[in-house]
This record gives structure tokens, sequence and C-alpha cells, in this order.
């Protein structure tokens, strides 16, 4: 059985890959794999899975990527990870993607779909819309034809029909994926001192990249060699960790939360592995199994319309209480719209609920940690020293 | 020497049309102040996509935020306003018109016409081509405690109106809007009351489009930029649909024509702009705060701006859509779906390159706003691309809609100046020297 460090090695080599060799050699391995790239916030992968090709998770360059090209197409107000997407595109990374999705987040992720088209024409690229309203036989029903018109999409690209049949699979492969980590992320509440949040982090991150079936395996793995290795729990300040969904921080800001005397117990990093809350169901119509998820499964985030507003919010409230956690920290990336108009929002209710709260923001490039670590540690000790727990 | 005494705002020159557009406006504004004294209900939307025929079907009045923000940026309020949001948490990376709006209502709510607006009895989310909006009125919602609808647009990513994006707004007005407007206003609702407003607003689009396109003829009549927005108010606010706009756009036109005739160019703050030497397609918004400094810039160099996207964000009427009385619920949806920021970027580049060929520019302008990503994300890319295939220069600027701490004027200056020097170099060399851009990301 391989060892928690053994495991994370393997996926730190998989995130500093920038020419995603992993998913090249998955390509290579059979004549005909396709690949399709596709961006934070939430894609229904099992479409792709279902068409036999491999979803790719691409999240920017990070931390290690120089951003030259990139850099000329935007405006020193917007944020950084389309820049490094760019940049990605534009010097050959990204050469062996077949087809890119772009989610509906916000207006530059939309904007990016149609840069990628203009600079990318014989790339197969979509803006994938989803509902904002929730009611079935309304915004489900447009969320089915949209559904639809992926899967014919990628049939085209993929020269075959994708079946009931095929998305049934996909979505109990996706089901196993998203009941591992949900039991990691209840471990890591439980005893976060067991599963560090730079582990899960690279674990996730991982899934971006892996097929499906192997990340699942390799997310149990890490589980079973966690609960064998003993290690040591402080007396850090249990803190929820909020606005991250899109723009990545480089895990050395999460290191510093956690140096600084914080567990994270629960987040919103890679929202796309746990969008969907709970098992999708698998007998019956399959898109209409995924848009009924969608409406009624997924996670509150700020790119999605809170109808009621008594419910603004309260998923953070709860949150907090499910996982027992002292405090809230909001890390924003710079110039994020979604999470940067959420935010006084989400501090309200977390006001009115005695739930102390500090804010940042950062860029997938930030190199300087020692401000956020100052911060996040003297959040951690006034927790600690003043909280009424 | 005695210095010249400045110059006070309120001398600017207006023609007729503008000055009717004014009135309507403050009139509009009056309506809002005394509406819970007269008994109407206000419903918040947004200019993209708002529904102001289907409002009026419920005799509710129409309050635009973007449009508050917009007064209180020409009447230089906004800066404080934005100030006062960034202190309750608001941060100054987002959008200036949400915190113009909301630093207005922590002062009092005091509208640009210097009375207290109402608090509205619905807010009517058009969410349509604006991440923000959404958020927006999810504050906004925090603040008034009112019912809310969010009525959603998707948006043209593959730059076509499809039918599933048509039924799925059909549904949402059909099942959401109109029941929640019945039920607020406690009016219920006539489709043939509905069809007549839309009759009215094809009457006026159809004579906006044609004052648009005046603008082909060399010298122009009109500034299809800076004054096209005064041009835009009525039919893109609250009077889409009303006799009223029917007849400010008659006559709007017939004074342009008569301009045309003439052979008279645009009117400018101070009078009639002097000779045409540049013609301009301008992409972006405008500063508001400084807007009669920026204006001047063009036209004390004879630029004439001769089309805009920014008078389509709105509507887009010059391509042939007119809301249609006959399929009413079929048109707001197609209204709703087609504005300048719910189509995706090759779109947008195809009308810019068109605009440039069509009104026989002398190139591409880009006012970059730092508030407004819908907009801008992608602009420095589109003007590559108008530059390619038109072979016309293009030119970047920055700026801000109502913050007024991001409009440098020499900066914008400067690299007018020098984009205006690019345009006579290029004529000079027989269009053959190649093309360049200003400026670029900062």
């Amino acid at each position: 059985m391989s060892t928690t460090v053994e495991i994370i090695s393997r996926c730190q080599e998989l995130y500093e890959d920038l020419e995603f060799h992993s998913a090249r050699a998955w390509k290579d391995a059979e004549p005909g794999r396709k690949i399709i790239g596709y961006m934070p916030i939430y894609i229904p992968r099992e479409i792709i899975h279902a068409a036999g090709m491999l979803p790719l998770g691409i999240l920017g360059g990070g931390d290690q990527l120089e951003v030259i090209h990139g850099d000329a197409y935007y405006q020193s107000y917007i944020c950084r990870i389309p820049r490094s997407t760019i940049e990605l595109g534009i010097n050959g990374r990204l050469d062996f993607v077949d087809g890119m999705l772009f989610p509906s987040i916000c207006d530059v992720i939309r904007n990016l779909s149609g840069m990628w088209k203009l600079m990318f024409p014989d790339v197969y690229a979509r803006y994938f819309d989803v509902p904002q309203n929730y009611v079935d036989d309304i915004g489900g029903n447009y969320y089915i034809s949209e559904l639809k018109e992926l899967r014919d999409g990628l049939a085209k690209l993929g020269g075959r029909d994708i079946t009931d049949d095929d998305l049934r699979n996909s979505i109990a492969v996706y089901n196993e994926n998203r009941r591992a980590v949900q039991a990691i992320y209840a471990l890591r509440a439980a005893q976060p001192w067991q599963v560090p949040s730079s582990d899960l982090y690279m674990l996730l991150r991982a899934g971006m990249v892996l097929p499906v079936e192997d990340h699942t395996l390799m997310i149990e793995d890490y589980i079973k060699a966690a609960k064998t290795e003993d290690k040591p729990m402080r007396d850090n300040c249990r803190v929820v960790l909020t606005g991250m969904f899109c723009e990545q921080p480089p895990p050395t800001l999460i290191k510093s939360l956690e140096l600084a005397g914080c567990y994270v117990v629960d987040d919103d990093l890679l929202l796309v592995t746990r969008w969907l809350q709970g098992d999708v169901q698998v007998d019956g119509d399959p898109l209409k199994n995924l848009s009924h998820a969608f409406l009624h499964q997924s996670i509150s985030t700020a790119a999605r319309y809170e109808p009621d507003a008594a419910d603004k919010g309260r998923y953070l409230v709860d949150t907090v209480r499910q996982t027992g956690a002292e405090g809230v920290i909001f890390a924003a990336p710079s110039f994020c719209d979604p999470a940067l108009l959420e935010r006084p929002m989400l501090q309200h209710v977390l006001a009115d609920e005695n739930i102390p709260y500090i804010a940042f923001k950062y860029a997938e490039n930030s190199g300087q940690m020692q401000p956020i670590r100052e911060q996040a540690g003297t959040f951690a000790d006034s927790v600690k020293l003043w909280s009424e727990a | 020497m005695s210095k010249a005494p400045k110059p006070d705002p309120r001398d600017a020159i207006k023609d007729d049309s503008m000055l009717k557009q004014k009135a309507m406006m403050a009139g509009h504004y009056e309506n809002l102040s005394n509406a819970k004294r007269d008994g109407r209900k206000v419903a918040s939307t947004f200019v993209p996509g708002n529904l102001n025929e289907l409002v009026m079907c419920f005799d509710m009045l129409n309050n635009l935020p973007e449009v508050n923000a917009i007064q209180n940026g020409l009447r230089k309020t906004s800066g404080g306003y934005v100030q006062e949001a960034e202190k309750l948490g608001h941060s100054e990376d987002v959008c200036t018109y949400v915190k113009s709006d909301i630093g207005m209502m922590a002062k009092g709510n005091i509208g640009p016409h210097g009375k207290p607006l109402p608090d509205p009895d619905l807010l009517l989310l058009s969410y349509t081509g604006c991440f923000t909006f959404m958020k927006w009125f999810e504050l906004l919602r925090e603040q008034y405690k009112c019912e809310t609808i969010m009525l959603h647009t998707p948006y043209e990513g593959d730059g076509k109106i499809t039918q599933n994006m048509r039924d799925y707004m059909i549904k949402q007005i059909k099942e959401e809007v109109i029941p929640t407007l019945e039920r607020v206003s406690g009016v219920k609702f006539d489709i043939d009351r509905l069809r007549e407003y839309l009759r009215e607003s094809a009457k006026a689009e159809e004579d906006l489009v044609w004052v648009l396109k005046s603008a082909k003829k060399k010298p122009s009549p009109i500034d299809a930029y800076f004054g096209g927005i005064y041009y835009i108010g009525p039919i893109f606010g609250a009077f889409r649909g009303t006799p009223e706009a029917t007849a400010y756009y008659g006559s709007l036109r017939a004074e342009v024509q008569s301009r045309m005739e003439k052979g008279m160019g645009p009117v400018t703050p101070e009078g009639d702009m002097g000779k045409e030497k540049y013609r301009l397609v301008v992409e972006g918004p405008p500063n508001y705060t400084s807007f009669r400094d920026f204006w001047k810039m063009f036209y004390d160099e004879g630029a004439v701006v001769v089309a805009s996207s920014y008078t389509k964000v709105g509507g887009v009427y010059d391509y042939g859509f007119r809301h249609d009385p006959d399929n009413p619920l079929e048109s707001l949806a197609d209204y709703c779906l087609g504005v300048y920021t719910n189509r995706n970027l090759p779109q947008r580049v195809d009308m810019l390159a068109d605009y440039v060929e069509e009104y026989e520019a002398d190139g591409l302008l880009v006012n970059s706003i730092k508030s407004c990503n819908s907009f801008s994300a992608g602009q420095l890319l589109m003007m590559q691309e108008v530059e390619r295939r038109t072979g016309k220069p293009a030119a970047f600027v920055e700026s801000d809609l109502v913050d007024p701490r991001y409009f440098s004027a020499a900066n914008i200056k400067n690299r007018l100046e020098s984009y205006f020097q690019m345009i006579e170099q290029k004529r000079t060399s027989g269009g053959g020297a190649p093309a360049m851009v200003i400026g670029g990301a900062a």
C-alpha cells in the first residue's frame, strides 16, 4: 500500500506538469481518443466520459507559468486565469486538446469562449450555459436541451453516438468519484491533522487530469493510508475557506494558512468535483437525471442565483456548524466579480450569526505569503483567545 | 490679464432633441419620486433586456439603477457614492455602477434630481449579458427585502438564438414574470395592451435606426456615441413603447434630416462641430464623470463617431430586429437575447468590422472600462481582429463608467492625439502604412 507521501508526490508531479504528459499519454494509448478541456466552475463531465473522451480540467497556469503573450490580451484590471490560459493555448501546451468548454461562471470566462473561437478556429469550443431558473419544466427543460446539444456536439467530434447506456455508466462512475471526494472531505473535517488541506488540494487537482476511475482509486488509497498514519494534532483554529472556486491559489497559500495555525475544514476549491451533492440517479433518462441533479442537488456558490432571500449565505453558516468551524476566511482572486460581489452578502450573514471572518485577495501567481500568514495567524490566535466557544 | 470665466456646464449647447430628452428624463424622475403619492408601483430593472412594455401593462414605473448611476456620474456625485460603498465593504475591484447605487442608497437614496427615490416594489432581474446584474439585485434584495424575479437570458455562445433559448425565455415570461407582475401590481395582464405598446416600440425603433444610419453620410449629421447617448435615452429607458417615445424619435429624425440636407455636422456642447476630419467607430461605454471633457477631446480635433457598440447595449435594432405586436412574447425574448453584450465575441467583431466598412470610418477606438468585464474582457483581441479585417488602425484608451479616479484626461488626450496622427499618416501613405495599435494593457 502506498503512503500518503507517495500518493501526494505523484499528485505534485501531475500538478507541476504544464505539458500535461499524463493526458497526452492517455490520448496516445489508443488511436482516435479525444480530450476535452474545461474551465471552472461546473461541467457535466459524465457526458465527456460517456463519449469515450478524457475531461481535462484547465485551471490556468498557476504560479509556475511565465505569462508573456497572455498579458497582451488583457487589461491590467482583469484577473489572471484567462491570461495564463491563453498563454497555455498560444505556446502549444494545449495543442493535444480537441475541444474546450467554458462554463457559465462570469463574463471573463464567458468572453474567453469567444476568444477561443477566434484564436483556435479548428478546436471545438463551446460556452456551456446552465439555467438560473430551477423549476423542472422551465430551467430543467432548457438544460436538458443544452445537455443534448453538448452530447450531439461531442458525438460528432468523436464520430460515434453517445447512447443512454453510455451515459448511465458514466453517471455511475462519477457517483463513485463523488462518494470518494465526499468521504475525504468528511475525514478532513473530522481529523484535519490526518488530511492536511495541502494534501487534499493536490489530490483533487490530480482529478483534473487523470481518468476518473484512476482518481477515485487514488482517493480511496489515500484515505486508507491516512487512517494508518499517525500525525500530531495541533491546537489550530478550524476555518472554512471560501472564494477560491475559479482562479486557483498557489499551493503555498494553502500551506501558509496551515502553518499560520488554521485547519481548513471545508473549502470551495475545485467545485466541479462536488458540485452535485450526492449521487445522480442512474436508472431512467440520463439527461433528465443530470438535469434534476443540477436543479436540486447543486452546491451553493456565487455563480448561482439564490431564489430565496432567506437562504442567501445559509450554506456557509450550515457548513460552519456542520464542520465545527470557528471562523471563515474569504480568499478571492483579485478582480473576481463573482467572489467579490458575493462577499459582502456572505459577511452580513456571518455577522448575524456571530461567526468571525477575515478577507484577503490573491492571484494564482502570488509569491509573497508573509502578509497572508500574518493575517491568518492573527485571526487564528484571536479566535482561539477570544471566541465564546 | 484677466482669466476668461469658467464655462457653466449648464451653458452647453443642445439641439431640440437633447432638450426634449432631458425634459422626458426629468419628468420620469418626478414620477418616480411621486410614485407612492400617486399609488404607482415601481419595478427596478436593467437597461439590457428591459421589458418596459410589459412593465407598463401593469401600470408600474421602471427605475433603472444604471441610469441613476449615469446621471450621478454626469452630476459628479457618483465618486462619493462609490467610496461610500467601498467603506461599507464592497471591493475596489468591482463594478462602479453597483457601488454608486449602493452608496446612493446608504446616503438616503436621493436621486440625481435631488429628491428621494422610492423603494422598489419589485426587482425584475433581467439577467442579460452581464454577470454582475445577478449579484447587484441580490445585493438590492438584501436592502429592500422586496420580491425579486429572475429572468435568465441565455448567452449567444455560438452566435445564434436557438429555439431552446427562445422557448426558455417565453416560459419564464409566461409562468414566472407575468404572474409575479400581476400579483405585485394587482393588475391583470392584457396581451392586447402589450401588443399596442410593442407597436409603438417598433415605430420608435424604425426612426432610431434611421437616425443612427444617417451617420453614413459625409459629413455625418450626428455623433453616434456622445450624441447617440442622448438619442438612446428614451428608448433604452422608461419610454420604449410609449407615444412620447414615438413622437420624440419622429422629431429627432426630422431634426437630423434637416441637418443632413444642410450638410451640417453634429451639435456639440459648444455648438456646431467644425469640419469633419476623422470618422471613428467606438467600442465600449463612455466615461460619465468627465463626459463633456471626453467628448471635447474628439470634437476639438474634428473627430466624429459614426457608429458605436454602446448605443446597442439596450437593443440591437440596426440589423433588422423590431418588437413585433403579432408575436409579443417571442419578440420580447428575441429582444433580450439579441442585445449587444449578450452576443459572443465573434459576433461583436463582425459588427464592429461591418461598421468600419459601412460607415467608411478611419478606424476603431476602444474605450476600455475598468468596471465592466462584460464589455472589456476580450477587447484587445477584438481590436486586433477588426484591424486585421479592415486594414484600418485601432486605438485603445482606458477609463471607468462613474468612478472619477479612473479618468486620466492627459493620458487619454495624448493617446487620442497620437491616434489621429496615425490616421493622417495612413492617409498620406495611401493606405500602405502598417496598421498599428496605440496603447494596450497598462
